[in-house]
């Protein structure tokens, strides 16, 4: 028997999920469509939607302020099979019964959504790489937005994970992920929190995703506001380990 | 290795923990799902070196007691131990003892034989030496050296069970648990997962669930019956399927007469005859307990110049026995 622990050990438990879980999207269309939509549907409402050369700017703002509802509504699609087909086909009862924890299968598989996540937003990267061709552009604000893109990503796909941990049907998880991310965005934007006195409209504002990501796209990167972000992403992870957790005793 | 006779099993003396017989311990293990009680205080045990069939007809709750075992679910109340190891407190080491297949093998269909190996390798942490020795082993002792490079999802449920097993035997287990095996296989698949079954019971502990008795019969040395929650028979195969009743058909010149004569005879309660014509009556010997008569029946009818035809135990099948303890369990019911 060999030693538990040491570091020439095999790829831990947290890669070798994240590994198979990236190759069940590339090997699906899952990971080609999500690419293309996303990178396609940036590229088109930075040009046209946007007005990117009307606007006379050197700026990614057209790039950024889409984003958020961008992967609402694309990131539960990556995310819904996440558990949900584990369920299906069974073989959540041969992960949940190896000598791994559930806060290490979790992990493994929100890295890999993270990461294609990731690569969905590296496609973009050629937009600032023309920009600064173009113009003078002020790289400044464009990491902070891709950086503030991934963070909120990352809290997108943690409810997507949280959700489809807590269903069992793929198309209810989607739909979920979709309605509680869009939720969260919607609580804090002008439009709904408009609605109540100042105090209460603060609050919101502070708990919805959207307003926050305004400045982002802006240019104004708050560490608040990443803060944020990630303390969402970890809230749902969390959720997450639980909802596993919580089908042992079903 | 000599197996310890334990007919019956809810009175168990405290165990030891290490170096003990006791692998996998249930102690009135119950199960609620919702409404549904799966398991009504279960309580058996599994020896090392044991190969135990878990018998029941279908819903009796053998699933659910291995899943509890197996760290999958979690028990409603009582306890289960694996090597003295409790499986709630300590699920990890328990599962690093122990190899499981479930029900239908379910595996990733979308992966390669070969890479749904090597998944449950890393996933197991198996170190590079350990991978290199153990991955050609379980190809080789399963037999799908030929299916390693083809989607699972194109594989036959013959061989799907066959990558499931090379899989929980991957980390060569000390205990092997496995949830009917051989369902969906066609007869030679059936007669070859069983030879390896009892292969692999040489050196480790087996559990294996099944609604099939010849499997049991096959290949376990101990038969624990589940009937709805509940454990009806714990004992190894020849102390269930032996039954009380000596069979002796002869001729003598005086039926009645050698009947007393026979219910004289020391451990029989009651002889029942009937007369088989030829001048041959069989008698039916109702014994007292489990005790061997058969040679002094002989030795009787020899002296007494008997003419014996036949002299036999009326042992009852598995297949009588099982049926008797689910129907006495639905009469109850009812």
């Amino acid at each position: 028997m060999s030693a538990n622990g040491g570091s020439a050990r095999a790829p831990s438990p947290v890669r070798a999920v994240a590994v198979r879980e990236l190759r069940a999207y590339f090997d699906s269309p899952i990971a080609y469509v999500f690419l293309t939509v996303f990178a396609g549907t940036a590229l088109f409402t930075f040009f046209n939607l946007q007005a990117f050369f009307t606007r006379g700017v050197a700026d990614l703002r057209g790039l950024f302020a889409p984003l958020p509802l961008l992967m609402i509504l694309l990131v539960p699609a990556l995310t819904m099979r996440l558990w949900a087909e584990e369920q299906k086909q069974g073989t959540l009862e041969v992960l949940l019964t190896l000598p791994v924890r559930d806060i290490q299968l979790v992990a493994g598989k929100f890295v890999a959504s993270w990461i294609l996540l990731a690569c969905g937003l590296a496609l973009t990267l050629a937009l600032p790489i023309s920009v600064s061709f173009v113009g003078k552009l002020d790289w400044g604000p464009v990491v902070g937005g891709y950086l503030g893109a991934l963070l909120l990503g990352a809290a997108y796909l943690a409810v997507g994970q949280f959700l489809s941990a807590t269903t069992e049907n793929q198309i209810l998880a989607f739909i979920l992920g979709l309605v509680v991310c869009l939720g969260l965005y919607g609580i804090g934007s002008e439009s709904f929190a408009g609605l109540f006195s100042d105090r209460t409209a603060a609050v919101l504002r502070a708990i919805g995703t959207g307003a926050r990501f305004e400045s982002v796209a802006r240019g104004v990167v708050d560490l608040r506001d990443l803060i944020y972000y990630a303390s969402l992403c970890v809230f749902f992870l969390a959720g997450s380990v639980m909802a596993v957790r919580a089908r042992r005793w079903t | 290795m000599r197996r310890a006779s334990r007919p019956g099993c809810s009175n168990d003396a405290p165990r030891l923990r290490h170096g003990t017989l006791e692998m996998i311990e249930l102690r009135n293990l119950e199960k609620t799902y919702g409404e549904t009680r799966a398991l009504k205080g279960v309580s058996f045990s599994i020896s090392k070196g044991e190969i135990l069939g878990l018998l029941g007809p279908n819903g009796a709750g053998k699933t659910t007691a291995m899943k509890i075992v197996v760290g999958y679910l979690l028990p409603t109340a009582g306890s289960a131990t694996v090597a003295g190891l409790d499986v709630v407190s300590h699920p990890l080491e328990v599962q690093r003892k122990i190899g499981y297949l479930p029900e239908n093998a379910p595996l990733y269909l979308d992966m390669l034989a070969q890479e749904h190996l090597e998944f449950m390798a890393d996933m197991r942490g198996l170190d590079a030496a350990t991978r290199r020795r153990r991955l050609p082993q379980v190809v080789e002792e399963c037999g799908i050296s030929h299916v390693l490079t083809r989607p699972i999802g194109q594989l036959s449920k013959g061989y799907r069970q066959r990558v499931g097993l090379a899989a929980a035997i991957l980390h060569d287990p000390e205990i092997l648990i496995l949830d009917e095996p051989t369902t969906g296989l066609d007869p030679n698949q059936i007669v070859e997962v069983r030879q390896l079954i009892r292969r692999m019971g040489k050196t480790k502990t087996v559990v294996l669930s099944t609604h099939i008795l010849p499997e049991v019969e096959a290949t376990c040395d101990r038969v624990v019956i589940l009937i709805d929650g509940r454990v009806r028979a714990d004992a190894t195969l020849g102390q269930i399927t032996r039954s009380r009743v000596q069979v002796v058909t002869l001729a003598t010149r005086d039926p009645g007469g050698t009947r007393d004569e026979l219910s004289r005879l020391e451990g029989v309660a009651g002889v029942e005859a009937s007369d088989r014509g030829e001048g041959y009556t069989t008698y039916r010997l109702e014994l007292r307990g489990d005790g061997e008569i058969g040679e002094v029946v002989s030795d009787l009818a020899r002296g007494r110049g008997w003419r014996l035809r036949e002299l036999k135990r009326d042992d009852r099948s598995l297949e009588q026995v099982f049926r008797e303890l689910t129907e006495s369990t639905a009469e109850a019911v009812a």
